[in-house]
Order: structure tokens, then C-alpha cells, then sequence
């Protein structure tokens, strides 16, 4: 017992030892402005329901939530819903769970909440998402073809890559600053192998615009909740004034 | 029986329903004995507005805990998804949830300083000690409630961090895998064991909490409040039997205590509002995931309300528990050469010293490190009989006694900070010390309290008018 323990202890210490390490890869900060951008959360959406939705679900959205960016019944209908679902169902995927294990090595997981889940002291779940989306790399060691530098050795391919073209990561050896006698790998780049459809330009901004509506789809009353706080604040800020009114009417008598 | 008073004559019908309820119920009685004539002394300060928006905290957290389980499922299937429902498509549901989540880190936060309070102005004092009791077991209900709680959403911490936790308990000698299984209801955290946490969170602690809240209170009401100056109102009357530096609760502090109420909802909306998840304090991030049996998080750290006792107990390796039997080795001897007490109690200091030192190197380290974590709350209980100083309150003690309450503060802190962090040699060295700090501050207290050059204490409070 006192060696699982101890091994238990080590396993922890190993662990965080590699997920300092695994952050040292600084997260590009997310353009938080397409937050509140109309045009920029419903493109998101068709991003996310043309592309991720075939594989992740996002089981606690309902689609008719989409009216709160904008879109109506008809529209959500028409280009987002097929035959046989309904406006008021959730983002549920077909994907057979088993099947997904088998092609993957893991069921892509839900995303409905993703950019909280994300979140870490690095920086946001938004910062992680649009770092991530825009790290792929070609990688022939991969069952998939494909690694990621936020997410190393992660089950997803690339699934934007026509958008994106394929790249190849460049690495530079440099001496290990802890260790003169090891050399180390460090991200220098990539290499364009295939252009894709998109310029770099035109993809950060797919990307920031479908990172901007997984943010909205986690919390999609964040807005209004910052609003209606303001108020309360308000509120609450005229109470403490008479209270403290009141409370000097009264005291004024305790000699 | 008793004498049924009648309402004189024209008196308004609200004085004869008053009247004809009194001589069946003590409702004047209670309203004057607890509220309008309950004098508490005048010279409160800030630190006396945390036991009313314990309070406060307390009432939100019921009400709303009422509202989630309307629309909660405490099934493991189910769970994850009721919480993500309220915070959809329940009308005001994430608010309600929020008010809930951010209630419980506001809670502990209320109760440290009103505990911090109680520390620093000697409030623990005869004849104050049962309201202290009271309120260190309200504090150990607190963080049963807190830890049932945090299972019930279902995600990663919340079950890992049960996993850890529960683990704990299967570390006591003999009993312990038994006590373990009991408290899962099965070998796993599963579905069995966020049913009992749930009926034990919405019932049974809260039932516990108010029985000792009112039994806090009536404690307290019963030999008075304590103040900033530590003297006793009591001992000087007017000649009506009100104490001279006494003031009627209602309306002095009732308005006081609204004023208190509004400071603090505006503290408290702000974080619901603005910073609902508190940068992952409040909130875990790892928490949006559902909770996955086969998937160990890499990093599983308690909410930041039980880290200062976390750390304690991850300090608590082969190491520490042999500088523990060696300081108990050496205070044994200390008693031997130097002590007060007869042959006959020092033998028997020794005889349990070397039992202590005995269970010390027999039981494993991990036991040890549950029973530092539960001895670092209960201890608390046993400061009435700790402490020795001449005076109640801080304000008449040596300078440097104020340095050993910030040290233990700061201590308190950084064993806080420790036990979020991922282990890490330095952290564990540096918890050990804390730990040794923290108990060091308890069990010397008889000794370091009572020395130094004490302050006169004044014979009546001192009182600024405002």
C-alpha cells in the first residue's frame, strides 16, 4: 500500500513535470471581438455544423438556440437541419460511438462545452481552440497522417486541411540550455506542401469565427449575463448608499 | 397552566391577535430575548459582519439548492446533462446554478474571517466555548456538505476528486476498505454513491447545519457577544440590568447589518455575473467534462475551500511522521526533566508518548496524512483550552503575539496555494514546515500564550460615536 502510494505520488509528479513541459508551447490569443460579431458567430455555426458536426456532437445544444445569434426557424431549417430533425432537437451525431474508437483510437468527444474545458492558465478555452485549429501538420508516423503541436499525437486528422493545404512542421537542433551535451527539436515554421483554398489570412479568420461561436455554444447567456449584471451592480450600488444612510441615521444616537 | 394575560381595553386587533398568540407561543418573548432587547456591545467592527452573511449565504445556498433540484437528476447518466439543462433551457436556471456554485466558495470564505474573527478577539473564551464548539462543528458540517456537493455535477473533478477523497478513509487501520465501500456504496464512485451523496447533501448535512446554527445562536444569545476589546459588557449595568456598552440588536444592528448585506451581494454578484467560474477556482475547468472512470485527469487538486488541509496531508509522508515521533520523543523527555507535574503523570506522559511514537511507526504514512488532515479541523475545537493569555482580545496582547497570528495566517495561505499546485519537491518541503507551523501554533499555545507583557484592558469598551 505504501508503494502505490508512493508510485502514486511519483506517477503525480511525472505527470505535472510533462504537462509543464507540454505547455511551454504559448497559446495564440483568440480576437475576442468576434464574440460580439453577428456575422462572425453565424459563420461559426456553418463552420461547425458543415464540419465538426459529422463526427462531434454538441448534445446540449438545442439547434432553435441558434435564434439567439441571429438566424430564424426557416433559415435554421433550411441550411442547418436535416429531413428527419427538428428545430427544438440537440446537436446529436449519428457516428457510432464503437466505430469512432475503432477509426480514432477515442469517440471524438462533445463539444458543446469544449471552450470551458479548454480553459486553463495558459489562457482561455478560446485561445486553446484557435491555437489548435490552425497546428496541424503532416505527420506519416500517424495513423491519420496528421499531428497537432497544441494536442500532440491526437486522434483527429485534420479535417480542415482542403481549407488549409498541408504543411510539414520545420525544426531547427539548438543545445539543450539545461544540458549542453543533448541537442533539442524546436518549432521553426512549417513547410507548405499543398496550398489550400484558403489564404493564411482567410483561414485564421474561419477558424477565430468558428472558435468565436464554440465559445458563444458554451454559454450561449454569457452576453446577457454580463449585461444583466451590470445592472444588478447598479442596483445594488444605490442600496449600499441608503443602507449606509440608514444605518448613520441610526447610529447617530449610540453615544 | 399559565396565566392568560388579556390585551387592554381599544386595544387594535393586531394587539389582541398578538396577544391571544403569546399566551400559546413566546413570540413576544423570543422576538425580545433574541432581537429587540439582545444588547450587544456598541463597539463592533468590521470583522463582526461575517456571522450574519454566514447567514445570508446560508439562506441563499437552501433557496437556491431548492430550485436546482426541481430540475436536477442524481443519476450518472443524467447528471451531467440536468446540470447543462438548468443551464440552458431552465429559465434562469444558469443564474440560479451560478448563485449556487459561487454560494458555496463564498460560504467558506464568510466562515474563515468570522472564524478569523473569533481567533483574533479571544471569542472562544469562557463562557463562550460551546458557541465555539457549535460553530467548529457547523464549520466540519460545512465541508461535508461542500465535498457531497461537488460530486453531484457529475464531471471530472467531481469524480476523481470524490475518488481521492473517499480513497482516504480506506486508509484507517482495520476498518478502513469496509468504511470506504460504505461511503461509495459500491467499489467504485458510481451511481450508487452520487445517490447517497445526493440524499445526504439535500437532507441529511443540511438538517445537522441548521440544528447547529440554531444552536449557535442560542448559545451565543445566551451569554452575549463578545467584542473587539474583549470585555464584558455585562459587568457593567445601568439600573435597569442593560449592560452600559450594550445596544439593542434591532435596530442597531439590524441596519448595521444590512449595510453589511449590501457590500457583500455586491462582491458576490459581481463574481456570478462577471467571473462566474472564478479563473477555474470556483469552477474546475476540468468539470465540463463528464465525469469518465476511465480517464484519470493529470492533475486532480480539491476546490481551493480544502487546500490549506490538502497540503497538510499530502505533507504528511515517512519523513514528516518521523520528525513527528521524534518531537513527541523530545516533548516526553522535555515533561521528564522539566514538567510540573507529579512522578506518577510524568510516567505516564512517557507511557504515551511511546504508544504514540509506536502507532506512529506501525500504521502507514497515509493514515497519518487522514488523521493530520481531520486533527488540523478538529483541533480548532480545543482553542478555549489552549489558550492561557491574561486577555481575551489581540488588542491587549504583546506586539509579537499579533506577529504569531500573521505568521499562522500567511502559513494558512500558503499551505491554501500549496495544495492547488501540482506536488513538487520544494512544495512538499515547504508544506511539511507549514504543517508543522500550523500545529506547532495549537499545541504550544498553552506555553507562548501566556507570555510577554500584557496591555491593561480598559474596564469599558472604547467607542469612537460615529
Amino acid at each position: 500500500m505504501k508503494k502505490l502510494f508512493a508510485s502514486l505520488i511519483t506517477a503525480l509528479v511525472m505527470i505535472s513535470g510533462a504537462h509543464a513541459a507540454g505547455g511551454a508551447l504559448t497559446l495564440d490569443k483568440f480576437p475576442k471581438e468576434r464574440l460580439t460579431n453577428v456575422a462572425a458567430l453565424q459563420n461559426g455555426a456553418k463552420l461547425f455544423v458543415n464540419y465538426c458536426l459529422n463526427c462531434h456532437s454538441a448534445a446540449f445544444m438545442r439547434y432553435n438556440r441558434l435564434k439567439d445569434i441571429g438566424l430564424t426557424d426557416e433559415q435554421i431549417k433550411q441550411n442547418l437541419l436535416f429531413a428527419t430533425e427538428k428545430v427544438g432537437d440537440t446537436m446529436v451525431v449519428s457516428l457510432n460511438p464503437k466505430d469512432a474508437k475503432e477509426w480514432f483510437g477515442a469517440t471524438p468527444p462533445d463539444l458543446t462545452l469544449v471552450a470551458r474545458s479548454r480553459a486553463s492558465h495558459s489562457g482561455t478555452g478560446a485561445d486553446y481552440l484557435y491555437t489548435y485549429m490552425r497546428t496541424f501538420y503532416r505527420d506519416d508516423t500517424r495513423p491519420t497522417g496528421w499531428n497537432n503541436l497544441v494536442f500532440p499525437n491526437v486522434g483527429m486528422p485534420h479535417v480542415l486541411w482542403e481549407l488549409q493545404g498541408q504543411r510539414e512542421v520545420k525544426y531547427v537542433e539548438k543545445t539543450d540550455p539545461h544540458d549542453a551535451t543533448k541537442k533539442i527539436h524546436t518549432f521553426d515554421g512549417y513547410t507548405q506542401l499543398t496550398p489550400g483554398t484558403m489564404s493564411t489570412q482567410e483561414y485564421d479568420s474561419s477558424i477565430a469565427d468558428l472558435v468565436a461561436y464554440l465559445t458563444w455554444m458554451a454559454e450561449p447567456q454569457a452576453q446577457s449575463r454580463v449585461r444583466i449584471g451590470v445592472g444588478v451592480i447598479l442596483f445594488l450600488l444605490g442600496f449600499f448608499f441608503i443602507a449606509w444612510r440608514l444605518n448613520a441615521a441610526f447610529w447617530k444616537d449610540v453615544k | 397552566m399559565a396565566e392568560m394575560k388579556q390585551a387592554p381595553a381599544g386595544a387594535s386587533a393586531g394587539e389582541k391577535l398578538l396577544t391571544w398568540v403569546d399566551n400559546r407561543f413566546p413570540a413576544s418573548k423570543l422576538y425580545k430575548e433574541h432581537v429587540s432587547e439582545y444588547y450587544a456591545p456598541k463597539n463592533f467592527n468590521f470583522w463582526y459582519f461575517f456571522g450574519s452573511l454566514a447567514m445570508l449565504v446560508l439562506v441563499i445556498q437552501i433557496v437556491t439548492g431548492i430550485f436546482l433540484v426541481m430540475n436536477y437528476k442524481p443519476d450518472a447518466a443524467l447528471a451531467f446533462a440536468s446540470v447543462e439543462y438548468i443551464m440552458r433551457d431552465v429559465p434562469w436556471g444558469w443564474l440560479i446554478r451560478y448563485m449556487h456554485s459561487t454560494g458555496a466558495s463564498a460560504f467558506f470564505v464568510v466562515v474563515y474571517l468570522h472564524m478569523f474573527r473569533g481567533l483574533i478577539y479571544g471569542s472562544y473564551r469562557t463562557p463562550r466555548e460551546l458557541v465555539w464548539i457549535f460553530g467548529c462543528l457547523i464549520f466540519l458540517c460545512l465541508m461535508a456538505e461542500a465535498f457531497m456537493g461537488y460530486l453531484l455535477p457529475w464531471g471530472q473533478m467531481s469524480f476523481w476528486g470524490a475518488q481521492v477523497i473517499i480513497n482516504l478513509f480506506a486508509a484507517i487501520p482495520f476498518v478502513g476498505p469496509d468504511l470506504a465501500i460504505l461511503i461509495r456504496g459500491d467499489y467504485v464512485v458510481g451511481d450508487a454513491t452520487l445517490n447517497r451523496f445526493f440524499a445526504l447533501h439535500v437532507i441529511a448535512v443540511p438538517l445537522v447545519l441548521l440544528g447547529l446554527v440554531v444552536a449557535h445562536l442560542i448559545a451565543l444569545h445566551e451569554v452575549g457577544s463578545n467584542n473587539p476589546d474583549g470585555v464584558e459588557i455585562k459587568a457593567k449595568k445601568d439600573a435597569n440590568g442593560i449592560p452600559l456598552d450594550g445596544i439593542p440588536f434591532h435596530p442597531y444592528y439590524t441596519v448595521h447589518d444590512i449595510m453589511g448585506v449590501a457590500g457583500f451581494l455586491i462582491c458576490f454578484t459581481a463574481v456570478i455575473f462577471f467571473m462566474p467560474e472564478f479563473g477555474g477556482y470556483f469552477l474546475e475547468y476540468n468539470n465540463f467534462i463528464p465525469a469518465d472512470p476511465f480517464k484519470t485527469p493529470p492533475h486532480i487538486a480539491p476546490v481551493w475551500y480544502f487546500t490549506p488541509f490538502y497540503s497538510m496531508l499530502r505533507a504528511t509522508t515517512d519523513d514528516l511522521v518521523n520528525v513527528l515521533a521524534v518531537l513527541i520523543g523530545l516533548a516526553a523527555v522535555l515533561n521528564l526533566v522539566k514538567g510540573k507535574g507529579t512522578g506518577q503523570t510524568k510516567v505516564v506522559g512517557l507511557v504515551i508518548a511511546a504508544v504514540v511514537i509506536g502507532a506512529l511507526k506501525v500504521f502507514e504514512a497515509k493514515f497519518w496524512g487522514v488523521a493530520v488532515m481531520g486533527g488540523a479541523v478538529v483541533i480548532l475545537a480545543g482553542l478555549p483550552w489552549f489558550d492561557h493569555s491574561p486577555v481575551k482580545s489581540i488588542r491587549y496582547r504583546p506586539n509579537w503575539h499579533k506577529i504569531v497570528y500573521g505568521v499562522f495566517v500567511i502559513n494558512f495561505c500558503i499551505l491554501g496555494y500549496l495544495g492547488v499546485q501540482p506536488p513538487s519537491p520544494v512544495g512538499e518541503k515547504v508544506s511539511q514546515v507549514g504543517t508543522l507551523l500550523y500545529f506547532g501554533f495549537f499545541v504550544l499555545m498553552p506555553w507562548w500564550s501566556q507570555l510577554g507583557t500584557f496591555k491593561q484592558v480598559p474596564d469599558r469598551v472604547t467607542f469612537k460615536p460615529h
